[in-house]
């Protein structure tokens, strides 16, 4: 630390560092004690930090539920805080209009796998070039804990009092399957490769997608014996296992384990790219001259 | 260094129970908003990983190594 400089306005030099992408006034945020949002987010402004990232070059888009809450109101500059399900196709609408922008979807798991499943699957499918980081707390938070397509098997929720009788989707080999260019799981225990991951997603082209098993202690973790933040985290360091070690291991070992590292990584055509290509092709022939006699015209 | 912005910290107790080096506790004094923020009584000890930093889900924590 420079000689003289008082510890807290050290302290405060750093944490500016990060509160200039954020909007300070709704801090403390909205969420639980020990919610796994927070600790998203706190991941997120670091790897934007780090590249350097202009925020106005960000357009950050969410939908509805806790989760959706981490972009807007807490993250700085553009976003566009949309209806539940529907981050994808207004993601996808941003990145063809202004391509320049990087784009960002942080939401959860009802919004993103539930009502807008089919969003997800196909913005994978096409690879269209945004960043989706999917907030994972294996429930309906926000509107008080009701089944979501990622509960797993057995679990009683509000609306499984009983016991849900579903499989839940494992998201992340389902995106890699889709076809998107990269593709990862970590926990909110795991920051720093978390914090690596969401680098080299923001900076990969084509759709990136980063499920992040994250604890919702009041409207999951209390109906599973982990009220608080620590346990849910304490079971994340536990029960995680390497993907490199998880192929050397049998189903049954892989019970009730989170498989965690990076599934996918590749190149492919994006989307986008793709649409503008035809579009500027279609036009030239039916013009007849290059674009940059199209002003002449 | 460990600074803990008190007013931020809503006493989920993350920090004191992974801080590898057990260099929390938490205070019996009780912030505006009826938290208990976390202590770092053994500061010493602090190695810097930042661990307590990164898991904190309310920014109330800046870990300074320079
Ligand atoms: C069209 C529509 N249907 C239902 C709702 C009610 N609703 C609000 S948030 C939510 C679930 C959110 O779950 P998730 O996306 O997992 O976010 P979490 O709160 O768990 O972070 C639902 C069903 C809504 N707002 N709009
Ligand atoms: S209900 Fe769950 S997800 Fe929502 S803020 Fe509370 S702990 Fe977090
Ligand atoms: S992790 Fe943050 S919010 Fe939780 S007790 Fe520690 S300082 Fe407070
Ligand atoms: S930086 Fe690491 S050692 Fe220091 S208080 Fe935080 S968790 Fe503990
Ligand atoms: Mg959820």
């Amino acid at each position: 630390m420079p000689e003289g400089l008082d510890r807290k306005e050290v302290a405060e030099k750093r944490r500016h560092r990060l509160f200039k992408y954020l909007r300070k006034e709704v801090l403390p945020t909205a969420f639980c004690p020990g919610c796994g949002c927070g600790i998203v987010l706190n991941c997120y402004a670091h790897p934007v930090d780090e590249l350097q990232l202009d925020p106005n070059d960000i357009v950050a888009v969410t939908g509805i539920g806790c989760s959706s809450w981490i972009p807007s109101p807490y993250f700085l500059r553009d976003t566009l805080h949309t209806t539940h399900g529907r981050p994808i196709p207004f993601a996808t609408g941003v990145k063809i209009m202004q391509p320049e922008k990087t784009v960002v979807v942080i939401a959860g798991d009802g919004d993103l796998i539930g009502i807008g499943g089919n969003h997800l699957i196909h913005a994978a499918r096409r690879n269209v070039d945004i960043k989706v980081f999917l907030v994972n707390n294996l429930i309906y938070g926000m509107t008080g804990g009701q089944l979501a397509p990622t509960t797993p098997l057995g679990i009683s929720t509000t609306t499984s009092p009983h016991g849900n009788v579903e499989h839940p989707f494992e998201i992340a080999e389902l995106i890699a399957a889709a076809g998107a260019s990269y593709v990862a799981r970590w926990t909110t225990y795991h920051v720093f490769p978390l914090m690596e991951s969401m680098q080299m997603a923001l900076t990969q082209k084509g759709f990136c997608f980063i499920e992040i098993r994250s604890q919702c202690p009041i409207s999951y973790g209390r109906r599973v014996g982990k009220r608080t933040g620590s346990e849910a985290l304490q079971e994340y360091k536990e029960s995680s296992v390497r993907i490199e070690d998880a192929t050397e291991m049998s189903p049954e070992e892989l019970v009730g384990k989170i498989i965690i590292g990076k599934l996918v990584k590749r190149e492919k055509e994006e989307f986008t790219d793709n649409l503008r290509k035809l579009n500027l092709e279609l036009r030239t022939r039916k013009i007849g001259r290059g674009p940059e006699e199209w002003s002449l015209s | 260094m460990i600074e803990i912005d008190e007013e931020l910290c809503k006493g989920c107790g993350i920090c004191v129970d992974f801080c590898p080096l057990k260099v929390f506790e938490t205070s019996d004094k009780i912030n505006s908003r009826g938290y208990y923020p976390p202590l770092p009584v053994k500061e010493k000890d602090c190695v810097g990983c930042r661990l307590c930093e990164l898991l904190c889900p309310e920014f109330s924590i800046i870990i300074i190594n320079e």
